[in-house]
């Protein structure tokens, strides 16, 4: 059973990927990212149980933790540094 | 009794695949970015919640269930999360979202 | 200087958390967890001292459990409402923005009220101000929904008030 679990996550995660491909703006493409982190989660774990080895989990764990924050720092760095997207004015914050 | 957790695992992990599917359909279907975040959401709730309750019945031990738990905790915090800067990174970027009505609307 | 009570809080998780994920028993391996949680609770307090203490509220714990009960049945509807949604043929959406009231006192209810909006499928909270939350509906049916400010009542029945 676990093997129809993971075709379908792979099936999905093939068409993430070609909304990733196709944008058309960036943020489409980080959303795009953002889900395909969950479905590797989902399919670390899936493959840990399908293959009898549940220590997998470790990793899915901590993919969920990197997953998460890469795409805050993604974000972060299309909403400060890229000068031609960003129309807030910097602010400078002191340093203690 | 195991047969019906087995039957009961099955039933959740393939009810999870569909959602999941579900969702990555959406990303392909909708028409903007906006929207699209919604079909996202469907994949990260119900989508990877079923599919880890399916995997949680056949856990075997304390410390698998006990990570799977944490797995589901952690997604359920971090994807809103990750959503609202998204949506709200978008929208200092210039996206507007077309609506179909006006009602509501302040700028 | 005493350290403050939430150093034996942070202190009691961590070490939970070490057991349950580790599943490990021998006196060799629980006293390298030992010294890693302290490590890791002398680290956070250090990080508290330069990034200032903040006070962001707290939740009753009995009513926190009824209320994520309540959520989750709302989440499995929603789901279901937006998966109809995405698969029928004719794609039934009607994209809304609103402003939403969000009548929480605390950091924290504000917090889990815009996260709560965001782990709902079919709305997506955009923006918060202090005394409400932008909110992006995938249909006028949901947004509507959300402005019967039932959730609103929910989360704000959970705050703790000294």
């Amino acid at each position: 059973m676990f093997i129809v679990a993971s075709i379908a996550i792979v099936v999905t995660m093939v068409l993430v990927l070609v909304r990733a491909l196709l944008g058309p703006t960036v943020y489409d493409r980080i959303l795009a990212a953002n889900s395909f982190g969950t479905k590797t989660v989902l399919i670390i774990a899936v493959y840990g149980f399908l293959t009898g080895r549940p220590d997998f989990l470790d990793i899915a764990l901590v993919y969920a933790l990197i997953n998460f924050i890469s795409v805050v720092a993604v974000l972060k760095f299309f909403e400060y540094g890229d000068l031609g997207v960003s129309t807030r004015k910097k602010t400078r914050q002191s340093e203690p | 009794m195991s047969a019906v957790f087995d039957v009961l695992s099955w039933v959740l992990l393939l009810a999870g695949s569909f959602f999941v599917f579900t969702g990555a359909v959406g990303l392909l279907r909708l028409p903007e970015f906006f929207t699209r975040i919604h079909s996202a959401g469907v994949t990260d709730t119900l989508g990877a919640g079923l599919m880890l309750a399916g995997m949680l019945l056949q856990a075997g031990s304390w410390t698998v269930a006990a990570k799977l738990i944490l797995i589901f905790l952690f997604m359920m915090i971090t994807g809103p999360t990750s959503t609202h800067a998204l949506a709200k990174a978008a929208l200092h970027g210039k996206l507007t979202p077309t609506t179909a009505g006006k009602e509501g609307v302040k700028s | 200087m005493n350290p403050p009570k939430r150093v034996y809080g942070t202190l009691a998780v961590l070490s939970v958390l070490w057991l349950a994920l580790s599943g490990y028993f021998q006196a060799l391996l629980i006293s390298f967890g030992i010294l890693s949680c302290v490590l890791v609770t002398w680290l956070g307090a250090r990080m508290d001292r330069t990034d200032g203490e903040h006070h962001v509220g707290l939740v009753r714990p009995l009513a926190t459990i009824r209320y994520l009960g309540w959520l989750t049945l709302e989440v499995i509807k929603s789901n279901l409402d937006v998966s109809r949604r995405i698969l029928s043929p004719r794609l039934p959406i009607s994209p809304t923005v609103v402003w939403v009231p969000a009548s929480q006192k605390s950091e924290i209810g504000r917090v889990i009220f815009a996260n709560s909006i965001t782990l709902t499928p079919g709305t997506v909270s955009i923006d918060v101000q202090a005394g409400e939350i932008e909110v992006h509906a995938l249909s006028k049916e949901g947004a509507d929904a959300l402005l019967e400010g039932e959730m609103n009542r929910r989360v704000r029945a959970i705050e703790w008030e000294d």
